[in-house]
């Protein structure tokens, strides 16, 4: 199960962040932590090397556009941390503004933080500093732009072989398909 | 007096291109392209209980160069479609390609940026078979329906034309 730190451990943790702890809530049990862009990787680092909280596991990293909900800035960064020996979790929040979006990488702290931020860069061009080979993961090399960025065009395809020349429609079905109604099958009158 | 007298039994007549159909539409090895889930459902096909060996198309061949079948088995992404091309202009001819499930047809739900929309888009499909994933039992249908279409379609030896339309042929005289 899932158990916040003891509020003990985040008021240090508070403590420790000073003015760059911009919010702190819980909800259902889950703690959560927003700083800022500038303490993201001091903070990592406090939260990873600090024996009571022993996060030794970055569970997940990824972004959250807000654009659509109006939020600014428009990114948002995600860490979520799991401690093993202490069996407990954190999520953890940066702003990231849209026309500076950089933030520094955790490779330093954690070895798979190198795909998650890859992913991330992928996905949403939030650029990480310091990151040993930030190129796209799922992507090809050839593809422009971030897909899930929410100004991105939701049809909008990259192919890279050309289509073939087809008439259209591709064989559809024109007329709507009546199934044949096995009498052994009781429909309950529907 | 006619031709036959006095052979008995000992000859039989027949089509030329019949026949050929009917040894090509029973020696099919195909090539299992499988990407995705449907895979599973390939397996149970190939697998002992519906057993695709039944109908001649049983043996899989892990290269392109020695298969004349090509079985697409799940979602192509617009990153794996020069691969399916490649693999398709590898194939010798005769060769035919079967669209295994909804992804390979239309690109299914997968209306995205990353996902090709049907793979019929670049190369040309012989039998769609739907379903998501499509049980066994359409699987043999479709199989079996594909090897009606090899028994009808013409053989270059005995009509002279080109098998198929396909864009690595194109050189051939």
């Amino acid at each position: 199960m899932s158990s916040s730190p003891t509020p003990e451990l985040l008021d240090k943790l508070a403590e420790r962040l000073g003015s760059h702890l911009l919010r702190r809530d819980a909800f259902r049990g889950e703690a959560t932590v927003v700083v800022a862009p500038q303490a993201w990787l001091e903070t990592c680092r406090f939260l990873k090397e600090d024996p009571e909280l022993a996060f030794g596991l970055l569970v997940d990293l990824t972004v959250v556009d807000l654009q659509a909900l109006g939020g600014s800035p428009r990114f948002e960064l995600v860490a979520h941390l799991y401690s093993i020996r202490k069996r407990h979790r954190i999520r953890l929040k940066t702003p990231v503004p849209e026309d500076q979006a950089q933030v520094p990488s955790l490779t330093p702290l954690w070895k798979n933080a190198n795909w998650l931020e890859r992913e991330a860069w992928d996905m949403f061009g939030v650029r990480f500093l310091g990151h040993p080979e930030l190129r796209r993961i799922l992507l090809y090399p050839e593809f422009e732009g971030h897909p899930l960025r929410r100004d991105y065009p939701l049809r909008k395809r990259q192919p890279l072989v050309a289509e073939r020349d087809v008439e259209e429609p591709r064989s559809m079905v024109s007329e709507p398909v009546r199934y044949p109604v096995d009498p052994r099958f009781k429909t309950f009158g529907v | 007096m006619g031709l036959m007298e006095g052979l008995d039994n000992s000859v039989v007549t027949g089509r030329l291109d019949s026949a050929l159909g009917w040894a090509r539409k029973f020696s099919l090895f195909n090539l299992p392209f499988v990407t995705a889930c449907c895979g599973m459902e390939y397996m149970s096909v190939q697998g002992a209980h519906y057993d695709m060996d039944r109908f001649g198309a049983a043996f899989p061949r892990f290269s392109p160069r020695q298969s004349d079948l090509l079985m697409v088995v799940g979602t192509i992404s617009l990153k794996m479609a020069p691969v399916l091309v490649k693999v398709y202009q590898q194939m010798c001819e005769p060769k035919w390609v079967v669209s295994f499930g909804v992804c390979t047809i239309s690109g299914g739900f997968y209306d995205n940026y990353c996902t090709l929309m049907g793979i019929d888009r670049v190369i040309p499909v012989d039998m769609y078979i739907p379903g998501c994933p499509p049980r066994p039992e359409m699987v043999l249908d479709g199989l079996q329906k594909l090897q009606e279409k090899i028994q009808r379609s013409p053989h270059p030896l005995t009509s002279g034309e080109r098998h198929r339309d396909s864009p690595d042929s194109s050189h051939r005289a």
